[in-house]
């Protein structure tokens, strides 16, 4: 047994002196408390939410609509969007003078409803899939993972088109589209995870104790599933408000006046020279939102693993060590003492052996 | 004892810093290993046993370590890395519990012995290198060894594997050689084997051995020496014979009592209560008193210090228990249950009930 | 052994797995002969040791029995009904008759889930019992079996190696079937942990008059806990019988090697033991030896070794359950090595 895993093994003995009754969530949740970058992660989508829910708050108070043009205040003179700052506009206007932070926030709204709502349904449609096709293996797993397969390899633009040339670009129809597209990528993890779960020895148990394969799936599979799958949602949400503001800004999607980040870039890159503030703040928006869930993403994924807290150890141990040569060499002192208290103290638990 | 110590430890201990606490994996090991001798150390998990032997090379990062390791002169633990670099492999060499990971995958056999062999001296030529490497793959029996010393790890089954880690570890020639559980991945037949080609080889060219193992049986058929860890320390130390006829310690004795067909078996096989302790919460005083039948006052609050036992000089044992009861004979054991009975009050007399009562134990003597 | 206390009986069990060609077709290209023609009888309340190296067959044979993979040919007969390839549906009543306990402490509890859960999970299967009933008879079971009731809602990564095999003991009786298989039980345990076990799974037996398939390859555990033991080698049985006549007198030359092989922590019994060094290592069951199995390395084989296979029978003066499948068994008080070490090595 390598020296780690020894140590492993002996943190967790004793369940009178270890952790009781700690649950994996509440260790992966405590390690991702100690995660700066994700913690930030989370106050950021926090706020944009906030933001996005008060938004008509915004514009009753500064009495700018969504849609509301000012031509007057909101325009130059030669017809072009006024830099922010002027007039009340905080992040000036755009082409027909409406206020950009409206827009924004309100963009906010159709980005976060549509990348929630996509990736709930396409993860459970996701791992329904995955987990039948992982687990019955056969003929089955063979038709599905094809069909997958298909799904993910289909150019989603054409589609997208040729389902708005027919019944008109909405809202619906991207969710449908973003949809149809992300339960794909759900389905061939979950099944890949499925087909290396079925071989565990504890579901061997289960079958040997004549349990039904329904069961099994969800009892003993779909558990081990939910911390892959927790990750994986999070990483869809972005892809998703990126694919709607694709699909809008193309104009397969939220059609004006509605704001959508994307359809408020496709008139801002006519503008890019005399407007700066009309790309920037809405790709700023798009950046931030987006790059918020990806480290949020990466950073569940690191707390579910158990061996981050090694790396934290060990990081620690070593920038104790360095301090202890400095205080050593500064004092001209003698070996380390043996007994070392620990400072950090009985932090959070100990990994668990797998 | 007559032999030249090869290796002299004294006084190691190896500590690691964790999340939890610190980790105390050794807490002061002292032994001494003569050339052509072979050391048991006998150990469960937590024992400490694997981490003591890889501190030996330094191959522990992240520990705190303190005491010596004196080899030829030479005081391990206070090498620098280039130093060490040079005495692994070439002076003492390690084999591990799992050929197929301590192998390289993706090379050839024979490569990975010429590698070895040119990295500690450059100056030998890939030829003679590979030469060597083909008679070092015959030396461990490997047949049709010019063949398959280009072969690759995959390519050979579990007990060849553990051949080529033996060759490996003697392409050098080392003074020493440290098996970690090197047979306990291997079916009965083929551990047979390995261990008369260790001892094969021991004999030949006088090389040291240290065979760590959880294995009682392996003990009794190869080892001279035996030390038997428990939480990080030594709990007895003797000759083989003294291991197995005279255990003096009670991890000792329950150990062997515990395995049948031991030379302690006896019908239903008596366990030891409980479990090994944490390595960051240790039990006070000694700490195997929470799982001893023999458990006294003196037990909980001081940690006996390993004391002679007999009058050769090798046997010692970390125990209260006095010096003349050791042994598995009806004599030796009215003697314990003399000096038990006389020291047991209070708490340790809790602690001995608790045992009893687990029904791990089939109860301990008195209550 | 009477029709009446013979709990299961397998008759002549062939088990082979395809090897698929790795082209899209995957056409059969050759065949793994893990258990190759196995008869044996499991007695009621008796142990039936059952030993072998890598490759033997033992736990495909073991999953056989409990009907988690299919069956080749043979028949496998559960107090006189046939149980061979029945349908999930079919087998349900058997299964709360026969349990299986594994030997991975770590893999056969489900980390998601609590201890609790685990152990109630034949009641929820099953339909036998629910809410605080179950709860109650699930707290029983832990006390059984030397685990603290109120720990009902841990998780199995806050229990050691052993616990965690006591938990699936738990699990196992929870419906009290009448035989369990026990793949390598203690295998995966520290030492002085085994004894707990083994304790507890005799004490058991005795209280519930329970029969086991008891899977190992540690010879001494075996001998200490089996009633009748059977050797496999490479998918067919070497020697089987009551325990004494086959530890105390092995007629086949594998048994003897294996017996020889393995350690013994008494190291004056080990030094005067007869040893065999077998060469070479286990072959692979894709391919095995024509003729007696053993032959290539059996130091005394002879020609007909590799044409015949030889027949499972009681040699001559042998009790009539013993029974060994050799040419040329060993005969009583026979040497065919030094006694002390002999050295050979190895061959490919």
């Amino acid at each position: 047994m390598s020296i780690v895993t020894e140590l492993e093994v002996q943190s967790d003995t004793g369940p009178e002196q270890a952790i009781e009754g700690r649950s994996q969530w509440q260790l992966t949740w405590r390690r991702l408390l100690h995660d700066k970058v994700a913690v930030a992660s989370i106050i950021v989508i926090l706020l944009v939410t906030v933001l996005a829910i008060i938004a008509p708050a915004f514009a009753s108070l500064t009495g700018h609509g969504a849609t509301a043009t000012f031509p007057k205040t909101g325009e130059t003179s030669a017809g072009l969007p006024v830099p922010p700052g002027t007039h009340g506009f905080p992040l000036g206007t755009d082409s027909v003078g409406r206020d950009l932070l409206i827009r924004i926030l309100y963009g906010a709204r159709i980005s976060l409803f549509v990348g929630v709502l996509t990736t709930l349904i396409a993860t459970a449609a996701g791992v329904a899939v995955g987990l039948i096709a992982g687990y019955f293996g056969g003929w089955v797993d063979g038709v599905l993972a094809r069909f997958i397969d298909a799904v993910l390899a289909f150019p989603y633009v054409v589609l997208a088109l040729a389902l708005a040339a027919r019944f008109g670009p909405s809202l619906p129809l991207i969710i449908i589209v973003i949809t149809f597209f992300s339960w794909a990528a759900v389905a061939r993890i979950v099944r890949g995870q499925t087909l290396s779960l079925k071989e565990k020895e504890y579901v061997e148990a289960a079958r040997s104790l004549g349990a039904s394969p329904w069961r099994i799936m969800f009892f003993d599979i779909l558990p081990n599933l939910l911390a892959p799958v927790l990750v994986l949602g999070t990483l869809l949400v972005p892809a998703a408000i990126v694919f709607e503001a694709t699909l809008s800004y193309l104009g397969l999607g939220i059609q004006e006046p509605t704001p959508s980040w994307g359809n408020i870039l496709a008139e801002a890159q006519n503008f890019y020279q005399e407007a700066w503030w009309y790309i920037v703040f809405p790709a700023a928006a798009l950046l931030i939102t987006t790059l918020a869930f990806n480290l949020l993403g990466d950073g569940i994924r690191d707390a579910m693993d158990p061996r981050t807290e090694r790396i934290f150890a060990s990081q620690r141990a070593r920038k104790r060590a360095r301090k202890r040569k400095r205080t050593q060499a500064r004092e001209g002192g003698s070996a380390a003492s043996q007994d070392h208290p620990d400072p950090a103290g009985p932090a959070a638990p100990p990994p668990t052996a797998s | 004892m007559t032999a030249v110590s090869l290796l002299e430890v004294s006084d190691l201990r190896v500590s690691f810093p964790t999340a939890d606490g610190l980790v105390q994996a050794v807490r002061g090991v002292s032994f001494n290993v003569a050339a052509g001798q072979t050391l048991g150390i006998v150990g469960e998990s937590g024992s400490g046993k694997t981490v003591l032997t890889q501190t030996l090379l330094r191959l522990t990062p992240g520990g705190e370590i303190t005491g010596k390791a004196v080899f030829n002169g030479a005081d391990l633990i206070a090498m620098r890395e280039d130093q060490i670099r040079k005495i692994r492999g070439a002076e003492i060499s390690v084999i591990f519990q799992d050929p197929l990971t301590s192998l390289h995958p993706l090379y050839k056999v024979g490569w990975q012995i010429s590698e070895m062999i040119r990295n500690h001296d450059r100056s030998v030529s890939k030829a003679a290198a590979r030469e060597r490497a083909v008679e070092l793959l015959a030396r461990v029996g490997i047949s049709q060894p010019r063949s398959r010393v280009d072969e690759y790890p995959h390519q050979f089954s579990g007990g060849m594997r553990q051949r080529v880690m033996i060759a490996m570890a003697l392409s050098l020639s080392p003074k020493m050689i440290i098996a970690d559980e090197p047979t306990t991945a291997l079916d009965a037949t083929v551990q047979a084997q390995i261990l008369d080609l260790l001892l094969d080889l021991q004999r030949e060219s006088d090389t040291a051995l240290i065979m760590i193992t959880h294995d009682l049986g392996v003990v009794a058929d190869i080892a001279d020496d035996v030390m038997v860890m428990y939480a990080g320390r030594a709990a007895e130390r003797a000759i083989k014979h003294d291991i197995f006829y005279e255990p003096h310690h009670p991890y000792t004795k329950g150990l062997l009592e515990s395995i049948p067909n031991s030379s302690a078996a006896v019908g239903r096989l008596k366990p030891i209560a409980g479990q090994p302790p944490s390595l960051i919460n240790l039990p006070s005083g000694c700490k195997f008193h929470p799982r001893c039948a023999y458990v006294m006052d003196q037990c909980l609050t001081e940690e006996p210090p390993l004391a002679a036992v007999g009058d050769d000089g090798v046997h010692r044992s970390a125990c209260w228990l006095p010096a003349s009861a050791a042994g598995l004979t009806g004599e030796a054991e009215e003697l314990r249950r003399q000096v038990v009975g006389s020291h047991r009050h209070g708490d340790a007399a809790e602690v001995a009930q608790a045992i009893t009562d687990s029904v791990d134990t089939e109860g301990s003597i008195l209550s | 052994m009477s029709d009446d206390d013979v709990l299961v009986r397998v008759d002549n069990l062939v088990k082979h797995f395809p090897i698929r060609s790795s082209s899209l077709l995957g056409r059969t290209v050759g065949q793994v002969q893990a258990v190759d023609g196995v008869s044996l009888t499991i007695g009621r309340g008796q142990t039936l040791g059952l030993v072998g190296e890598t490759g033997c067959g033992k736990s495909t044979l073991a999953r056989c029995i409990a009907g988690l993979i299919p069956v080749t040919s043979g028949t496998v007969t559960f107090e006189g009904s046939n149980i061979t390839n029945l349908s999930r549906r079919a087998m349900q009543p058997y299964r709360r008759e026969i349990q299986m306990i594994f030997q991975d402490p770590y893999g056969s509890l489900n980390p998601r889930r609590r201890v609790g859960s685990i152990i109630g999970e034949p009641f929820a299967v099953h339909k036998m019992a629910s809410g605080a009933e179950r709860k109650r008879k699930v707290q029983d079971l832990m006390a059984r079996v030397g685990l603290n009731p109120e720990h009902y809602n841990r998780f199995p990564a806050e229990f050691s190696g052993g616990q965690r095999q006591r938990i699936g003991v738990a699990r196992a009786l929870a419906l009290q079937p009448k035989l369990i298989i026990c793949d390598e039980p203690v295998s995966a345990l520290d030492v002085s942990i085994q004894a707990q076990v083994l304790n507890l799974l005799a004490d058991l037996q005795d209280d519930f008059g329970l029969s086991y398939l008891f899977i190992a390859h540690d010879l001494e555990v075996v001998r200490h806990v089996s009633h009748a033991v059977t050797v496999m080698y490479l998918g067919r049985i070497a020697e089987s019988g009551p325990k004494d006549p086959v530890y105390d007198a092995p007629r086949h030359p594998y048994t003897n090697a294996l017996l020889s092989a393995v350690p013994s922590a008494d190291p004056e019994a080990a030094a005067t033991r007869q040893r065999i060094i077998l060469t070479g290592d286990v072959p692979s069951p894709i391919n095995p030896p024509s003729g007696c199995r053993f032959h290539p390395r059996c130091p005394k084989a002879q020609e007909l070794c590799s044409q015949q296979d030889p027949p499972l029978e009681a040699k001559v003066n042998d009790p009539p359950d013993h029974l060994t499948a050799c040419h040329f068994p060993v005969a009583q008080g026979e040497t065919f090595a030094r006694a002390g070490r002999v050295s050979r090595t190895g061959t490919a």
